[in-house]
C-alpha cells in the first residue's frame, strides 16, 4: 500500500487478509462479487460450472481483505472470505 | 490466471458457507434468476438475524405467492407459505397466538400492496407487532413481469405492452401515512445498511417496513431494455440518494430516475396488544388479566 | 382406529348453567366451551350475533377477539393463530363464505384445524341478509377449488348450535382439518332453552402434536389414520409448510407423482375415516315405505308432515343429517333397494337432493321438496310430496 506519508500507527494496525471460499457449482455468474470488490479482486472466469455460468476466480486474492461484501452481496451463498491468521512479525516483514 | 493459492471448490462444497445454518440446504440453489436481487435480500435477513443473535426458534418467516415469496421455503426457520396477498394477516393471526415471536413477513410489492394492499394499511393502522419486508422489483415476477402498484410510468409490462399510464404507489408514504412506527428504504445494493435496517425493524416493537428496491433481470430489467440485474445495480449506485428522516411524501420513484433511500419513520406509539391491554384493564382494572406477558404453555 | 386421550374442558371456559339463548350466541358458548381463544370475524348478517358475543366474552376468559378488515383477513387470521397454537373460529354467512373459499383451501392445504360458522341466508349475492336459507350446501362441499374433502354439521336448534360447535373443534384437532358449522338464519336467531353443562361432561380433543424431536420430525408424514401429527412452533422444529402441492417434508414439489399422494392423502384422510365422522338420526326405517332426508332447522319443520302421513297409515321414516359432509352414502345406497322413495326436504332448489339421486342410482324414487328460502317450508308441501312419492 502506498502512504503520502507513513501512519504513526502502521506496526500497529494490521490489515486483514482474506482466504476466498467460492462454491463453484453454486454460482450464477451474476457478477456482483466482481463488480463491488472494493480491491477489485475477482475476475468471471472463463470456465463453465455444471449448469453453465462462470463463477469467478480470485486474481489478486494476496490483495483481498476480508471485508466480506462479496459475501453479502451474493445472491446465491456462493462465495464467503475467510479471515486467514496471520503470524506474528509478518507485516513488519512484508516492509 | 492467478499464481498464488486460489480455494475454489469444484463441485464438492469442502467449507460451508457461514449462512448455511439458517438455509435449507436440502433446497439450495435455489429458484431465483442469475443478478436477481431476492437472494441478496435474503442473505442480509439472515445477517440481520445472526448480528442480533436472537433465538432462531424464536423467528417465523410468513410470506405470500412470488418470486420474493418464496423465501420463506428457504429459510431454515418455522415458515409458511400462504395464499396471494394473504401473509399479513396469517402473520396476525400468529403473532397474536404467540405474542413473544418475531414474525417477520417477506414478501413482494405485487403481494403486499395489490391483493394485500387492505391488509397491510389495517395491520399498519392497528400497529401488530410484525415485520414487513417488501422486496420491491417494480413488477409481477413470477407470473411472467405484469405490471404492479409500484411500476413506474412509462415501463413496459407484459400487461402494459405499451408502457404503464397508472401512477404508481409511494410505499414509505402508505406505510407511514397507515401508522407504522418504522419505515425504511434500501436497495439490493446497500448491503450493509439493509441488514442494519432489518435488525432495527425486527427489534422495533409495532409495525415496521422495509422496502428493497431489488433488480429483476428476466423480467422488468429485459423488458425495458434496462440490461440485467447487474446493470440495474449500477443504476442504484450512481442514483440512489441517502436521506435519513426524509418526508415520506416526497420518495416517489420515477422510471430510472433518482430513488431516495434510508430510514424516513422511527416512531414509538403502543402496538395492537399494548392497547388491547390497555383498553381492557380500563374497563375491568385489576380483574383483567394481561395478555402476551406471560410464557406460553403451548 | 388411532386412539385419542381426550381432555376435560377448563370450567373457567364454561358458562355451566340453562339459559334462554339464540343460536348465535350457543355457537359462540360452544367455542369457548370448546377452548377457542381467538376469533377474526367480520360483521356479516345474521351471523354478527357471534362476534358480538365473543367479543364480550373473550376478555374474560383470556382469549383475543379482533374484528379483522375482510373476510379474508378472517380466515387466514384464524389459520395464523392456529398454527400458534391457539383453538380459533370464525363466524360469517352468505357472500363472505364466498370470500373465504380460497384461503379454506388453504386450509385444507395445511391441514389446519380451526372451525368456520356459516349462519347461512338467502342467497345468491347479497340475497336476504335477515332470512334463512340453505343454500351453501353444495359450496362447503366444493366451494374452493381443487379436489378435497369436507366434513359440515347441521344443528337444529340452538342446543344442538352449542354442541355442534364443540363436536366440530373436536372434528377439526382430530382430523387436522377446518370444519364448517353449517345453521341458518333461523336456528341463529330462535331462542330456546340452552343446557350447558359442567366442564367435566365436556369431552375435548386436545391438539395433536408431534412427539418425535425435530431432528426426526417432517411435517405430513401421516399416522395409521391419515393424519400427521401438527408440529408446535416456536420450539426448534424450524418446518415449512405451504400451499403448493407438497411432499411429506412440506417442501413444494412440482410434478404430478407428487400431486398423486398429496391429494390422495388429503382426501382420504376423510375418506377412509368416514364411519367415525358421520353421523345420521334415524327413526322409523324398518319397513318404512318412504324415507324422509332434512337436516338443519328443516328437519324440525317436517314433523307435522310426517306425523300426518303416518296417521294415514303411510310408512315414513326419518333420517337427519347432523353431518352433511361426509354425505352418508353407504347407508343411503343400502336402503335405497329397501323403500320405495327418499323425500329430500332443504331450504334450496336441489343441492344435497343430488346426493340422494345419485345414491339411489335409480333404485327406488328420490323427490325433492324445494324452497327458495326467506322463510321455511310449509309442512303441508312436505305432507304432500310424501303422499305422491308412495303412489
Amino acid at each position: 500500500m502506498k502512504f503520502w506519508r507513513r501512519p504513526l500507527d502502521t506496526d500497529k494496525i494490521k490489515i486483514p487478509h482474506g482466504e476466498l471460499h467460492i462454491i463453484w457449482e453454486r454460482c450464477k455468474g451474476c457478477g456482483f462479487c466482481v463488480e463491488y470488490c472494493p480491491k477489485e479482486v475477482l475476475e468471471l472466469s472463463t470456465e463453465f460450472n455444471a449448469k453453465g455460468y462462470h463463477p469467478p476466480v480470485a486474481v489478486k486474492e494476496e490483495d483481498c481483505i476480508n471485508c466480506g461484501l462479496c459475501e453479502e452481496l451474493c445472491p446465491e451463498f456462493a462465495i464467503f472470505p475467510v479471515l486467514k491468521e496471520e503470524p506474528e512479525g509478518a507485516e513488519e516483514a512484508k516492509k | 490466471m492467478s499464481t498464488v493459492e486460489i480455494v475454489e471448490v469444484r463441485g464438492k462444497v469442502e467449507k460451508e458457507h457461514p449462512m448455511e445454518k439458517l438455509l435449507r440446504m436440502d433446497r439450495i440453489p435455489h429458484i431465483w434468476c442469475p443478478t436477481c436481487g431476492i437472494g441478496t435480500a435474503a442473505k442480509a435477513f439472515a445477517s440481520a438475524l445472526e448480528q442480533l443473535e436472537i433465538d432462531y426458534n424464536n423467528v417465523a418467516v410468513v410470506s405470500g405467492i412470488g418470486c420474493t415469496g418464496r423465501v420463506a421455503g428457504y429459510m431454515k426457520l418455522d415458515s409458511f407459505h400462504t395464499t396471494h396477498g394473504r401473509a399479513v394477516p396469517f402473520a396476525v393471526g400468529l403473532a397474536i397466538a404467540k405474542p413473544k415471536m418475531k414474525v417477520v413477513v417477506f414478501s413482494g410489492d405485487g403481494d403486499l400492496i395489490s391483493i394485500g394492499g387492505n391488509h397491510f394499511i389495517h395491520t399498519a393502522r392497528r400497529n401488530v407487532d410484525i415485520t414487513v419486508i417488501c422486496v420491491n422489483n417494480f413488477i409481477y415476477a413470477m407470473t411472467g413481469g405484469q405490471v404492479a402498484p409500484t411500476t413506474p410510468i412509462p415501463a413496459n409490462s407484459s400487461t402494459t405492452p405499451y408502457g404503464t399510464f397508472e401512477h404508481p404507489f409511494n410505499l414509505p408514504l402508505l406505510a407511514a401515512s397507515s401508522g407504522a412506527v418504522y419505515v425504511a428504504r434500501w436497495t439490493s445494493l446497500h448491503v450493509r445498511r439493509l441488514t442494519k435496517a432489518f435488525a432495527e425493524a425486527i427489534q422495533k416493537r409495532g409495525f415496521s417496513f422495509v422496502e428493497v428496491i431489488a433488480p429483476c433481470s428476466t423480467l422488468y430489467a429485459r423488458r425495458n431494455k434496462l440490461g440485467d440485474g447487474l446493470s440495474l445495480m449500477k443504476f442504484y449506485h450512481d442514483n440512489s440518494i441517502i436521506k435519513h428522516g426524509a418526508d415520506p411524501r416526497e420518495v416517489d420513484i420515477g422510471f430510472q430516475e433518482k430513488i431516495v433511500v434510508g430510514k424516513f419513520v422511527d416512531i414509538e406509539k403502543p402496538t395492537y396488544l399494548d392497547c388491547l391491554n390497555d383498553g381492557y384493564k380500563r374497563v375491568f382494572g385489576d380483574a383483567y388479566k394481561v395478555y402476551g406477558e406471560e410464557d406460553e404453555q403451548n | 382406529m388411532t386412539a385419542i386421550k381426550m381432555v376435560k374442558a377448563n370450567p373457567k371456559d364454561v358458562l355451566t348453567g340453562e339459559y334462554y339463548l339464540d343460536g348465535n350466541h350457543a355457537s359462540a358458548e360452544g367455542g369457548i366451551a370448546a377452548g377457542c381463544k381467538f376469533f377474526a370475524g367480520y360483521p356479516i348478517t345474521p351471523s354478527t350475533e357471534i362476534a358480538e358475543r365473543i367479543s364480550q366474552r373473550f376478555p374474560k376468559v383470556g382469549g383475543i377477539f379482533i374484528q379483522m378488515e375482510d373476510e379474508m383477513a378472517s380466515m387466514n387470521a384464524i389459520l395464523g393463530a392456529s398454527w400458534g397454537g391457539v383453538k380459533s373460529m370464525t363466524c360469517t354467512s352468505g357472500p363472505g363464505f364466498s370470500l373465504m373459499m380460497e384461503n379454506f383451501g388453504l386450509g385444507i392445504m395445511l391441514e389446519t384445524p380451526c372451525v368456520l360458522v356459516n349462519v347461512q341466508r338467502g342467497g345468491p349475492s347479497t340475497g336476504l341478509p335477515t332470512l334463512p336459507g340453505q343454500a351453501d350446501m353444495m359450496q362447503a362441499r366444493w366451494g374452493s377449488h381443487g379436489d378435497y374433502e369436507v366434513i359440515a354439521l347441521a344443528p337444529d336448534s340452538p342446543q344442538e348450535s352449542f354442541e355442534l360447535t364443540i363436536h366440530a373443534f373436536n372434528l377439526s384437532e382430530r382430523y387436522r382439518i377446518p370444519v364448517f358449522v353449517m345453521t341458518d338464519e333461523c336456528v341463529g336467531h330462535m331462542t330456546e332453552k340452552v343446557v350447558i353443562p359442567g366442564a367435566e361432561e365436556i369431552d375435548l380433543v386436545p391438539r395433536r402434536y408431534t412427539d418425535k424431536p425435530p431432528e426426526e420430525y417432517w411435517p405430513y408424514i401421516p399416522e395409521k389414520d391419515l393424519v400427521p401429527l401438527m408440529p408446535p412452533v416456536g420450539k426448534g422444529y424450524k418446518f415449512h409448510v405451504t400451499g403448493l402441492t407438497h411432499d411429506y417434508r412440506g417442501y413444494p414439489v412440482i410434478n404430478a407423482e407428487v400431486q398423486e399422494k398429496c391429494v390422495r392423502r388429503l382426501m382420504d384422510k376423510i375418506i377412509k375415516n368416514a364411519k367415525d365422522i358421520i353421523w345420521i338420526e334415524e327413526k322409523d326405517i324398518e319397513g318404512a315405505e318412504v324415507v324422509l332426508l332434512s337436516y338443519g332447522i328443516t328437519s324440525r319443520v317436517v314433523q307435522p308432515a310426517i306425523a300426518k302421513a303416518k296417521k294415514e297409515g303411510i310408512k315414513v321414516g326419518q333420517i337427519r343429517l347432523v353431518t352433511v359432509w361426509p354425505f352418508p352414502e353407504e347407508r343411503v345406497r343400502e336402503l335405497a333397494s329397501k323403500i320405495g322413495a327418499y323425500v329430500m326436504v332443504e331450504m334450496n332448489y336441489g343441492q344435497v337432493y343430488y346426493e340422494v339421486e345419485r345414491c339411489a342410482a335409480g333404485k327406488c324414487k328420490t323427490v325433492l321438496v324445494p324452497h327458495a328460502g326467506g322463510t321455511v317450508h310449509n309442512p303441508e308441501d312436505v305432507y304432500v310430496a310424501i303422499k305422491e312419492a308412495v303412489k
